[in-house]
């Protein structure tokens, strides 16, 4: 018995040890997410939500900058890239932050869909300030 | 949505090298660029003095006034804290200028006419129209600093505050009051020459600030001039494919020296020294580093000054290839235990009285 146990010892250590080797695991979330924003960019910048579903965003700006989250379809965006309101925060979908500010918000999208998040901000999302929220489905 | 007020001012130029952007409430200005209400930037070629002697580098450099209103700010690594933060001379950019690119005086007037273009305080200065603070901290209190001053940072700002925080902590904050600048009667195209001391080991130039707030297609364009004892050793070398050329380097002439020491805060200039100039002509991304320079005579710039390996960190590819080096050796070793046990389980048995 004892030796048995020793085996399943190793084995343990080797599935950690294979665990740890592959890195960071990585995947989105069905009903809440958190995203990073560093460096004027997103992390994660794909998140997965299903239609219908209340999704709950948790945005964390690491950066000493203010910064957007915005997400929408592609009419949204082309409203905001030219529009003049300062900050955002009356509706779910759209949310400022400030210098290491984080914020939770709730989204729905109740159509499947591919809905970016990009922050407006002058030249931000030209930068690279652009992720995609993945709507699939309801099963 | 945009939130950047779209006040329709006329656009003040601070033309100064090695400077980093910053917005205020509307046009902003830049290291040489001028940066407009819609983020474009319309480049100006900028001069920088960068003079080395018994230990301190001395900066010059100018913001120039280019019209309008309103408050505009900069910041500005530094490789140390300074001693002193004051005017500079009225002349020895021009002189500098003169020196390698001699120019037709009328040529020269035109120029000279046109619009070209929670921290700790460690010292605060005013210079005219310019509001001038010493800050110490890291890339997010320089940040966040510099945004509770009405400071608007540009996207890239985050990544290149921390790019010069991990090597020096020293930045210096410029607040460029338009206002200020008309009641004091300053017209287009005057300059406010700032000459910075610094001791340091080595003299430095940063030059990827250079291209902050500036888009993947935009050039960036500078002339920095040294003026060091003796020959100094780059890194990068300027050889023209890394966006940087030498056009000149040679000792510096008695004529020029004298000039330069007649300009004012300018008693330091020694008696022999070596001219060099760089001119910078880069696409903004392959601006990501900065001038290293060794003036010891061991010709070793520091790679870190130069931005090309930051203290103290570690190249992710190389903790990833560690990781999985590591993890295949645990691997190994436990496929490697069970294979034994199994063995000596097997071994026992078999060994085991009937």
């Amino acid at each position: 018995m004892r030796t048995i146990g020793l085996i399943l010892a190793s084995v343990g250590v080797a599935v950690l040890a294979a665990v740890w080797a592959a890195g960071p695991a990585r995947g989105g979330a069905s009903t809440s997410a958190e995203i990073s924003i560093h460096f004027s960019h997103y992390t994660p910048s794909e998140i997965v939500a299903t239609a219908g579903v209340p999704l709950r965003v948790t945005i964390v700006n690491t950066d000493p900058i203010d910064h957007e989250w915005l997400v929408g379809d592609a009419a949204f965006h082309q409203r905001h890239r030219t529009g003049t309101e300062q900050q955002h925060g009356a509706r779910p979908n759209e949310v400022s932050l400030g210098p290491g500010e984080s914020k939770t918000t709730t989204v729905v999208f109740d159509t499947p869909g591919d809905y970016l998040y990009i922050c407006h901000l002058p030249g931000h999302e030209a930068y690279g300030m652009v992720g995609v929220l993945k709507v699939l489905p309801a099963s | 949505m945009r939130s950047i007020t779209r006040a329709g001012r006329r656009p003040i130029a601070l033309a100064a090298g090695l400077l980093l952007v910053a917005f205020s409430a509307a046009p902003a200005l830049a290291c040489g660029g001028l940066i407009g209400p819609n983020g474009a930037v319309n480049l100006l070629r900028t001069t920088t003095f960068a003079g080395y002697h018994d230990g301190v580098e001395h900066y010059v450099t100018a913001f120039q006034f280019a019209g309008g209103g309103g408050a505009f700010g900069s910041l500005t690594p530094l490789p140390g804290i300074p001693t002193s933060v004051e005017k500079g001379g009225d002349w020895t950019l021009q002189r500098l200028v003169r020196e390698t690119d001699p120019v037709p005086e009328a040529d020269f007037a035109r120029l000279a006419a046109a619009p070209s273009g929670s921290a700790e305080v460690l010292m605060q200065v005013k210079i005219d129209a310019l509001d001038i603070t010493v800050l110490k901290g890291g890339a997010a209190e320089v940040g966040t600093w510099a945004t509770d001053h009405g400071f608007r940072l540009p996207p890239d700002a985050p990544e290149v505050l921390d790019f010069y925080a991990q090597r020096s902590p020293i930045f210096l904050a410029a607040a460029f009051d338009g206002d200020a600048a008309i009641a004091r009667g300053q017209n287009i195209g005057d300059g406010t020459p700032v000459h910075i001391s610094i001791p340091t080991n080595n003299p430095w130039v940063p030059l990827r600030i250079l291209s902050l707030g500036k888009t993947q297609s935009e050039v960036v364009q500078a002339d920095v001039y040294m003026l060091t004892d003796d020959s100094p050793a780059m890194l990068p070398y300027p050889d023209g494919s890394n966006g940087m050329t030498l056009q000149h380097s040679a000792p510096a002439s008695d004529q020029l020296l004298s000039d330069l020491r007649s300009d004012r805060g300018m008693d330091w200039i020694p008696d022999k020294g070596w001219l060099t100039k760089i001119a910078i002509d880069a696409e903004a991304p392959q601006l990501s580093y900065d001038l290293a320079v060794d003036v010891s005579g061991a010709k070793a710039p520091s790679r870190v000054a130069a931005g090309l390996e930051m203290p103290g960190a570690t190249d992710p590819a190389v903790m990833a290839a560690i990781r999985w080096f590591a993890g295949m050796s645990f691997i190994g070793l436990g496929i490697g235990a069970v294979i034994w046990l199994i063995a000596k389980q097997r071994i026992d048995s078999g060994l085991r009285p009937a």
